[in-house]
């Protein structure tokens, strides 16, 4: 086949793009510039956004000797993942824009212009796995990717070629040393890739300026402090909370809500966070048709963690999950993911929680 | 890992190569001259024997310059090409004029500079305490030179200089140079031409435009990369970029790079003998591709202006596609081409040349650059046109994806 390769600097894409070679596809690398204005060294901990990243991904296809080019999609970024990214946190939720530069960037605009163009699939480093073109996890349960490739459609994945999915990261490092490819020592890029300092906080500050609002204490309805902005909070947070009146047991309290109507952040003791109940809406079913009635599975709802039985029921394109093990912490805006096993069923939104405050029937 | 061998004579370049306004293939004679230079063993700036011989290879590779453009030999001051003659000049010149009349500190440079020039006096506005004016042009690429006799007069007393190219690197018009020159001096201003891709294009004599400096490249006419020259009157101050041996009049230290001088000149002194003629028959080849292209793709727009155009560039927008794509089409097929405007990572921003011709964002984009040199043929022209119909139908399917829908 005639395949893209998306490389971006990193040891993953670019033992993905090997593989892909090896496989004895007709293999052309691009490097996604996603920034218009791309600094020119990398610096702390992300790896896919500079001239140095855009320059390792070049001399990991000359190692290859395939092809390769840059696309600019600064633009595209901006709308679809910068822009979505701060839209939300400004509706209370909190994104995850990996998920949405899937969704929107790799296995849309990137995969649209490379069909257009001529090729037939998209290769990426992603650590999943398509087997008969139904996503599951990876083999390297700590690297597992398919928690942000959930959103993708059947239609998209079946243009998409996932060659990591059956090793761990460690073979990947080890593979990209034996292939002589420089980039096999690269450290791994963490958090946001278009937050250069890592301060997503101050980020969305500087994005969304200050909006003054309470704090409120769920059990006794009191208001316990004072914020600037209820992007700061994420629901399940301890930290940061800076409370003038201690709670009256002493315990400490967590974010257990954000209320965007009225730029509200309710906090309570960790009990109440306890979630049993998700709603998530816009509802993908990546394995197969439409699954129409209730059903178990496993559902993660979290990129890394929150995984918990569940029964899941389906209206349309909304599903509720009753999650067997009680979860904490979990955000509207991020996935709901549905595993069975370690395939993944399909994946929806999520846009609300019942948790043990509102089952209590406090102010949340 | 394969590496294309280097070509050792013009015939054995056998993929369409039409990117010569990026770089263009070295002269036989001039690889063989640098070669020999290579081996010889000498600073220029030594008094020995060996030194000796260096220096009168540089000092023979200057007149030679020299006469190839219409200079005095005193009027060369060897760089390493043409990013660095361009900064020398914009700077020195700047840097001179205002140290003598603090008041002068206005630049008026035409919208369509080559960044080497434009990028020196952003950095002397954002540092240096410059102002500029940015000449106009109009959807040509041409700057009429009533704008800048009206800029200079708007700025009376307070004009460093003028730098308007000679001809554009991407759509390829042809400046009036010696009128710009003209109106320049009658306001008691110098003017600085980059003329990196008119050498070897055009007829570009130093004395008779009457430029105060010149910018000029080996590595578009033939002559090795990294060697270079500014052209620079006698009666004008220029303080250096480079301090340290004193070389090149004081205006650029650094020992003398003799197989480059060597080369440059050679190359220098081929390609603008061979000039008329080979300019005839570039243009007529492109014109054949321009010709061709139209009768394949009927929407094409040809930028720039057909009677004051370099002779190898043909710039053609193509409405619905991205440059990038058609890039990448036609190198897939061998065809070598550019979007005019390539950056350092890569990514092809939006042409300011096309923009300040008045083009919209989404057609900048939609450009490509094909540019002919003294070693293309036919073949290469029938070759891109063979590629061109289907690269277009498919690159306009893939629409502009960069481009919020």
């Amino acid at each position: 086949m005639k395949v893209l390769a998306a490389m971006s600097g990193g040891v993953d894409s670019a033992v993905a793009a090997a593989r892909a070679v090896d496989a004895g596809h007709d293999v052309t690398g691009v490097h996604l510039a996603l920034s218009a204005a791309p600094a020119t060294l990398r610096h702390g901990a992300r790896g896919c956004c500079t001239l140095e990243d855009a320059n390792d991904a070049r001399r990991a296809a000359d190692t290859l000797d395939i092809p390769f080019y840059v696309w600019d999609l600064a633009e595209r970024f901006r709308a679809d993942v910068i822009d979505d990214f701060v839209a939300e946190y400004a509706a209370g939720r909190t994104p995850n824009p990996c998920l949405r530069c899937n969704e929107k960037i790799k296995f849309s605009a990137v995969l649209d212009r490379a069909v257009a163009l001529g090729f037939d699939a998209v290769v990426t480093g992603h650590h999943a796995r398509l087997v008969g073109g139904r996503l599951q996890r990876s083999v390297d349960a700590a690297k597992d990717q398919s928690y942000v490739l959930a959103v993708l459609t059947r239609a998209q994945l079946a243009r998409a070629i996932f060659p990591l999915g059956d090793s761990t990261k460690a073979q990947v490092r080890a593979e990209a040393a034996a292939r002589g490819l420089a980039v096999a020592e690269k450290p791994d890029s963490h958090d946001i890739c278009f937050i250069a300092d890592g301060d997503t906080q101050g980020f969305l500050e500087r994005t969304l300026g200050a909006h003054d609002g309470p704090i409120v204490d769920a059990t006794s309805g009191a208001v316990v402090g004072e914020h600037t902005g209820s992007f700061r909070f994420t629901v399940g947070q301890r930290r940061g909370l800076d409370l003038a009146r201690p709670a009256r047991s002493g315990e400490p309290r967590y974010v257990l809500s954000i209320q965007p109507a009225t730029n509200t952040v309710v906090v309570g003791p960790a009990e109440l966070l306890d979630t049993h109940e998700v709603h998530a809406e816009r509802v993908v079913w990546t394995a197969g048709p439409p699954v129409q009635q209730s059903f178990d599975c496993a559902v993660q709802l979290r990129a890394h963690g929150l995984v918990s039985p569940a029964t899941v029921s389906v209206d349309g394109a909304n599903v509720v999950a009753q999650l067997h093990h009680p979860q904490r912490g979990i955000a509207a805006g991020q996935a709901l993911v549905m595993y069975d096993g370690d395939l993944v069923v399909g994946s929806a939104t999520i846009t609300g929680t019942v948790t043990a405050a509102q089952r209590s029937d406090v102010c949340v | 890992m394969p590496i294309r061998a280097p070509a050792t004579d013009v015939d054995s370049i056998a993929m369409p190569y039409l990117d010569h306004a990026a770089t263009t293939p070295m002269l036989p004679e001039a690889v063989e001259a640098v070669c020999a230079a290579l081996g010889e063993v000498g600073n220029p700036s030594s008094l020995h024997g060996s030194g000796r011989l260096a220096r009168r290879r540089i000092e023979e590779s200057r007149e030679q310059l020299a006469a190839s453009l219409g200079a005095r030999p005193s009027e060369v001051v060897l760089t390493a090409g043409g990013t660095e003659a361009d900064n020398l000049a914009v700077k020195g010149l700047y840097w001179a004029r205002r140290d003598a009349d603090q008041r002068r500190r206005r630049i008026i440079a035409s919208s369509i500079e080559h960044h080497a020039v434009m990028d020196a006096v952003e950095w002397l506005v954002a540092h240096e305490g410059a102002d500029v004016t940015w000449l106009p042009v109009d959807r040509t690429g041409y700057v009429d030179p009533e704008a800048l006799r009206e800029a200079l007069a708007a700025a009376a007393d307070s004009v460093a200089l003028v730098s308007v190219m000679w001809a554009n690197n991407e759509v390829g018009t042809v400046q009036s140079i010696a009128e710009l020159a003209d109106i320049a001096h009658s306001f008691g201003v110098p003017l600085h031409t980059d003329a990196v891709q008119a050498v070897g294009a055009v007829a570009v004599n130093f004395a008779a435009c009457g430029a105060d400096a010149l910018t000029m490249t080996g590595h578009k006419l033939g002559g090795p990369v990294g060697s270079g020259a500014l052209l620079l009157r006698r009666d004008v101050d220029c303080v250096p970029l480079l301090h340290g041996g004193g070389q090149e009049r004081d205006v650029r230290s650094g020992t003398l790079d003799v197989p480059g001088a060597v080369g440059l000149a050679l190359a220098t002194s081929v390609a603008v003998e061979r000039q008329p003629a080979s300019s005839q028959r570039i243009a007529g080849l492109r014109d054949v591709l321009i010709a061709g292209v139209g009768a394949r793709v009927s929407d094409v727009v040809v930028n720039g202006d057909p009677g004051r155009r370099l002779p190898g560039i043909a710039h053609l927008s193509f409405p619905g596609c991205e440059g990038d794509s058609l890039l990448m089409l036609l190198d897939a097929r061998g065809v070598e081409c550019s979007t005019g405007s390539a950056c350092s990572a890569g990514v092809a921003q939006a042409s300011h040349v096309l923009l300040a011709m008045g083009a919209s964002a989404v057609d900048a984009r939609g450009s490509l650059r094909f540019s002919l040199g003294y070693s293309s043929t036919r073949a290469d022209v029938d070759a891109a046109l063979d590629a061109i119909g289907p690269a277009v139908e498919r690159a306009r399917r893939a629409g502009i994806a960069s481009v919020v829908p």
